[in-house]
């Protein structure tokens, strides 16, 4: 309440630029109009309806889980949905997907939050263990691998874990939180890292149309602050802060504070970065090579088993760094940059995704 | 086999003797011992920062980067014997090691010329131009007086073949008088409030003043010194810009979209490289004004110094991957079809050209920056019906020259368009007159829909 009081003192007693009757409340991140509390609101939710319209996200009757990790833009998201799929009669099935890791300690936190939300915005929840999974909670390997290369493991369980948690759970469809500063972000390392063909697809709002469960975005075009700071603190949503522990590096990196700095000198540069990575010239020679599958698992995999597969057997038969140097070789560039950065800063913020889907 | 210091030897040690013996072998030894000699020639000791990792003699590293110079030339055809070039030099070290390296060229080919008995390949021409920019950044009379004497010096110790240097003020693309112009030139840069704005804005008037020497005075080539380094800090402008489809136009060796076809021969090296061989071949350059960047320029080449610092290939690998964004057709010499010009060289160019189905043609330019404009740039053109010549012009406009460069009010906008230098406008006119048909179907689209309403 503080922080909004100050924030509309600062505001001079301004009239809201949008319904010229109440008094400004904040400055809106996006366009740095002044706003009412009641106008940001619908701005912000109108917005994402007409992505989701303007896309095509969801059809009627789908079922759609959420990935929800109890993390600030999953949990907005969650919020959002739910408001949206009442008001506009969407007539989606919309539930909650949590994802336990087995760390414990730190997820019977987080997966605390998710309950609450479970509750708050009438949506069931699913929890799916990487003990259902993969046989392993994340504690167990970290006790075989120690605490160096866990961060492989963190990155392919957790990419693979919620597709595998839907499939099990006959989904139509994923929504992830990923905001505008994340895709921004990762236009920019694509082209920093020379990836050509993940260049091409980081901007698509909808991804695997071809696999067996899409994954969609419906927060493509908002901005982080705005989920953060007004949003999750005005209408008090109950989140989680979420970084992973078994990833002490997973600070902001370059490209995020990069991102901080053009956003403070010009807001709607996020924007400009997204439309950028949309419009690039890609011919469709250099996009993704066919994908097959696991022979092992059936996932989405280049290889003749999938990453997670691999992983699992090194950890299975006692030789967990099986996995990891394979992986190096698939991933020369990513490693390549890890290693040079020990110690500094990585461009990257997520070294392995931080626990926000 | 040197003295061992702690059995005390003093003057029986033999060393001297029996390196002096083995003069021949002495090399071999210390070949052994690999890092001690140029990685390239195997002959020369390596030259403290030559080469990206300092493992190159200086005769090595110099002639790798006149390499590349000489392949980006040769492999798409920016010089060709007939051309008479432009090179727009600057002071700096980059367009210093581009004059340095085109001088050679040009010695080369005069010497073949000389030697040979048919004397088929005429030399190319070069002229040199420095763009007096003292209209932005003010500096001193007596400062800019030196610098134009010290470039003067540098162009004519570059001789023979002669070249001529041409001092051009920025204002020089406006067609009123001196004076005039000046105040003219001054009064549209201050009308952009937007930093960043404001140096594009001032970037894309280089450009028209260039254009327009070149073109006045009988060059068929603008040569920069565009290097990897500052290619790479746009390529993440462009991207934060929005610029994305257009960004393809601006990184490729040639860029004919512009009247005088556009070459960057050092594209593919990098400006640390290039400093380097300045200080090295004591290549003098001139220092004449500080130009720091501001707002999003400014923060992007802090940003990619940064990370070039951390891992010496990251500007490379920046170029590389927007290297493969597909380019333009313009983005190649135009083909000489002219009897006028020797077979030799038509068969040479042929050879070397790019597959031309890679690149597909667009044809709807900004007014202002001139980068080619997709269909999403365009939308807005229905809304304005009752057209003034100013609407138009922003109609036709990047959605990043109408953000950072136009005023917001339409009163400012009328003053902003007709303070636009002649040249800019008429070029404008004739991109929407002439063969614009993205534009004209967008206006089509408009009318057809409108007619349908009413009916
Ligand atoms: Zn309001
Ligand atoms: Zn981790
Ligand atoms: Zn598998
Ligand atoms: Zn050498
Ligand atoms: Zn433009």
């Amino acid at each position: 309440m503080e922080v909004a009081e100050s924030k509309s003192k600062k505001a001079g007693g301004r009239l809201c630029s949008t319904c010229n009757q109440r008094k400004a409340a904040l400055k809106r991140p996006k366009t740095l109009e002044q706003i009412c509390r009641e106008c940001f609101y619908e701005v912000f939710e109108e917005e994402i309806h007409q992505v989701i319209v303007g896309n095509q996200l969801f059809k009627a009757g789908e079922r759609i889980a959420i990935g929800a990790s109890g993390g600030k833009d999953s949990t907005v998201l969650a919020f959002v949905l739910s408001e949206l799929n009442r008001r506009h009669n969407y007539g989606l099935d919309l539930f909650l997907l949590s994802i336990d890791e087995g760390i414990s300690g730190y997820r019977d936190d987080s997966l605390q939050t998710v309950k609450r939300n479970e509750i708050q915005y009438g949506l069931p929840l699913k929890i799916v263990s990487y003990k259902d999974l993969y046989g392993w909670t994340m504690d167990e390997i970290v006790k075989v691998i120690g605490l160096k290369n866990n961060c492989t493991f963190c990155g392919v369980f957790r990419r693979q874990a919620l597709d595998r948690g839907a499939s099990l759970l006959k989904v139509d469809k994923i929504a992830t939180g990923h905001n505008a500063d994340d895709i921004a972000e990762t236009v920019l390392l694509n082209i920093l890292r020379g990836d050509i063909a993940r260049l091409s697809r980081c901007t698509l709002i909808t991804t695997g149309e071809d696999g067996p469960i899409p994954r969609c975005k419906p927060f493509k075009y908002t901005y982080e602050k705005e989920i953060m700071f007004t949003y999750a603190y005005f209408k008090r949503l109950d989140y989680f802060s979420t970084e992973c522990i078994y990833s002490p590096n997973a600070y902001r990196g370059f490209a995020r504070e990069f991102i901080k700095d053009l956003e403070r000198l010009r807001p709607r540069a996020i924007l400009d970065i997204i439309k950028s990575g949309e419009n690039f010239r890609i011919s469709t020679s250099t996009k993704m090579p066919e994908q097959g599958t696991c022979e092992r698992c059936g996932y989405i995999s280049s290889q003749k088993w999938c990453k997670a597969c691999v992983l699992l057997e090194g950890l299975n038969r006692g030789l967990p760094k099986m996995g990891i140097v394979r992986s190096r070789g698939q991933n020369n560039e990513r490693t390549k940059d890890m290693k040079q950065n020990k110690g500094t800063k990585n461009i990257e913020s997520k070294q392995c995704g931080t626990l926000d889907f | 086999m040197a003295c061992n210091s702690a059995t005390g030897c003093q003057s029986g040690c033999y060393k001297n003797e029996f390196e002096q013996d083995l003069k021949p072998a002495t090399e071999t030894i210390s070949n052994s011992n690999e890092q001690n000699l140029c990685v390239k020639c195997k002959a020369n000791e390596p030259t403290a920062g030559a080469g990206e990792d300092g493992k190159h003699c200086l005769d090595c590293f110099r002639s790798n980067l006149f390499g590349k110079f000489r392949l980006a030339v040769a492999s798409n055809a920016l010089i060709t014997p007939a051309d008479n070039v432009l090179v727009a030099f600057s002071g700096g070290p980059c367009s210093r090691v581009a004059l340095q390296f085109v001088h050679e060229l040009q010695q080369r080919a005069q010497k073949n010329f000389d030697a040979s008995k048919d004397r088929s390949l005429p030399v190319f021409g070069v002229g040199v131009v420095f763009v007096d920019e003292t209209a932005y950044y003010p500096v001193p009379s007596s400062e800019i007086d030196n610098a134009i004497q010290e470039i003067k010096l540098i162009v004519s110790n570059l001789s023979p073949p002669t070249k001529e240097l041409h001092v051009i003020p920025i204002e020089s693309i406006f067609c009123s008088n001196q004076c005039d112009r000046r105040e003219r030139f001054k009064k549209l840069v201050d009308s952009v409030s937007d930093a960043t704005g404001k140096e594009d804005l001032l970037l894309q008037l280089r450009m028209l003043s260039l254009q327009k020497f070149a073109s006045e005075n009988g060059f068929n080539r603008l040569l920069l010194g565009l290097c990897t380094s500052r290619i790479a800090c746009h390529v993440i402008t462009a991207t934060v810009k929005g610029q994305g489809y257009s960004l393809p136009a601006d990184i490729q060796y040639a860029d004919a979209r512009w009247e005088i076809p556009v070459v960057l021969p050092l594209r593919d090296c990098l400006a640390q490289e290039l400093n380097m061989l300045c200080q090295l071949d004591c290549l003098k350059t001139v220092e004449l004004l500080n130009q720091t960047h501001s707002g999003i320029n400014g923060l992007v080449s802090s940003f990619v110094k940064i990370l070039q610092e951390e891992n010496p290939s990251r500007e490379s690998t920046i170029m590389r991957t927007a290297g493969k964004l597909t380019p333009f057709h313009f983005n190649k010499i135009p083909e000489l079809n002219d009897s006028s010009v020797p077979l030799a060289s038509q068969r040479r160019q042929k050879r070397f050209n790019l597959k031309p189905n890679e690149s597909i043609s667009s044809e709807s330019f900004c007014s202002l920056c001139y980068s080619p404009l997709n269909q999403s740039d365009l939308t807005s053109l229905s809304s304005h019906d009752n057209c003034k010549n100013s609407d138009i012009f922003v109609a036709a406009c990047c959605s990043s020259c109408r953000f950072q460069i136009f005023p917001n009010d339409p009163s400012s906008m009328e003053k902003f368009y007709s303070l636009l230098p002649e040249p800019l406008v008429a070029r404008a006119k004739h991109v929407r007159n002439g063969d614009s048909s993205l534009l004209r179907e967008q206006i089509q689209d408009f009318l057809l829909s409108d007619s349908e309403d009413d009916a």
